[in-house]
């Protein structure tokens, strides 16, 4: 069984660096998870007042630009991946 | 040892040593730099910051020469070089103590930055071991700093401690700052369960200067309160090399997986199966 599991096994150096960079981006923007959660249902209202979309899927996160972020004066930006069920609601 | 100061003009650089977590090696790392930099003739001044919790003294072995420590400075209770030990197996090197009945808010960085500056002019380097934390005890480590050594371990959390600094001292408008990660294990690193220092440089985004290998000679080191700079095992000629970088010579980073022999892999192969 430790044979398969070794192939099933995502590497643990690979979790610790998927979770540094999601901690880091909100430790740097001082920004908490709960607040983008807060941002993203904020954003699904609004759009969805004139298209339907899946809310299930959307994905809101801030990308700081450049190596340091906002520190070396490059401005952080706010995506939003927002799939669109139907585009003609109303 | 050449000695050459006296031609040279005197520009002293202060650098702390600093992590935000604790336990990563900041004191370790400010006494083999320290003892590094003596032993290729600098003047050097280590000042233990860590007010109510000293620990620098005893890794240098000098805890029994204790008379007057940091907090007598600044309350003047005696002159700067009063409080100064001499090591004396490296001539040149200077242990300031710190207080260990006191508290942080003994000393302001005002007064930390007068204690430095008096200091300047008889010093090539002053090395201030920072104390865990994002307190008063780091905003007087900082104070009067021109650079700062950030020393981290592949972990998540010192990592993430270690971005909280960096953006801390980058707020304070200190730029030069350059990364040490502390107790890498090569092994686990090949392995995939260990991120590697070029990971961690990636992550932090902060210039590399050196690579110490886990290694248990620093605990024998530390027992015997003599800093292991130099000597050949993997974390002596690790540390030398991060006092070259700091002198400014370039060095290549070493090869810890040299100190991993066949044996061992051999073994580790029916191990992990």
């Amino acid at each position: 069984m430790k044979f398969i599991n070794l192939f099933k096994r995502k590497k643990s150096c690979q979790v610790a660096k998927d979770r540094l960079k999601i901690l880091l981006i909100s430790d740097r923007i001082n920004c908490s998870p709960e607040m983008m959660e807060l941002i993203k249902t904020d954003i699904a209202k609004v759009i969805s007042k004139y298209m339907k979309i899946d809310t299930e899927n959307m994905d809101i996160q801030i990308n700081a630009k450049g190596s340091r972020g906002s520190r070396e004066g490059k401005t952080p930006t706010l995506y939003a991946n927002i799939p669109i069920i139907d585009l003609h609601k109303m | 040892m050449e000695n050459n100061f006296s031609t040279e003009k005197k520009v002293s650089e202060v650098i702390v040593v600093t992590s935000g977590k604790g336990g990563v090696g900041k004191t370790t790392t400010s006494a083999n730099v320290g003892t590094g930099l003596a032993k290729e003739g600098k003047r050097v001044c280590l000042i233990d910051t860590d007010i109510g919790l000293r620990n620098l003294d005893v890794v240098m072995g000098l805890e029994n020469r204790i008379v007057y420590n940091l907090v007598d400075v600044v309350e003047g209770n005696c002159r700067v070089k009063q409080a100064l030990i001499r090591d004396k197996r490296h001539p040149g090197l200077y242990l300031m103590p710190s207080a260990q009945t006191r508290d942080k808010t003994a000393v302001s960085p005002g007064q930390m930055v007068k204690v430095i500056d008096h200091l300047r002019e008889q010093f090539d380097y002053i090395i201030l071991d920072c104390p865990a934390g994002i307190e008063q005890g780091f905003q007087n480590a900082i104070a009067g700093a021109d650079r700062a050594l950030i020393v981290t371990t592949p972990e998540v959390s010192a990592i993430r401690d270690a971005d909280r600094i960096v953006g801390l001292l980058e707020a304070r408008g200190l730029e030069k700052m350059d990364l040490i990660i502390n107790r890498m294990r090569m092994d686990m690193v090949k392995r995939g369960d260990m991120m590697s220092s070029a990971d961690v440089v990636d992550i932090l985004a902060v210039p590399l200067i050196g690579v110490v290998p886990d290694d248990e000679n620093v605990v024998i080191a530390t027992n015997q309160g003599e800093p292991l700079v130099g000597t050949d095992t993997p974390a002596g000629l690790a540390y030398a090399n991060v006092v070259d970088r700091i002198l400014g010579k370039e060095v290549p980073f070493l090869n810890f997986e040299k100190t991993i022999s066949f044996w061992t892999k051999v073994t580790g192969i029916f191990h992990r199966v």
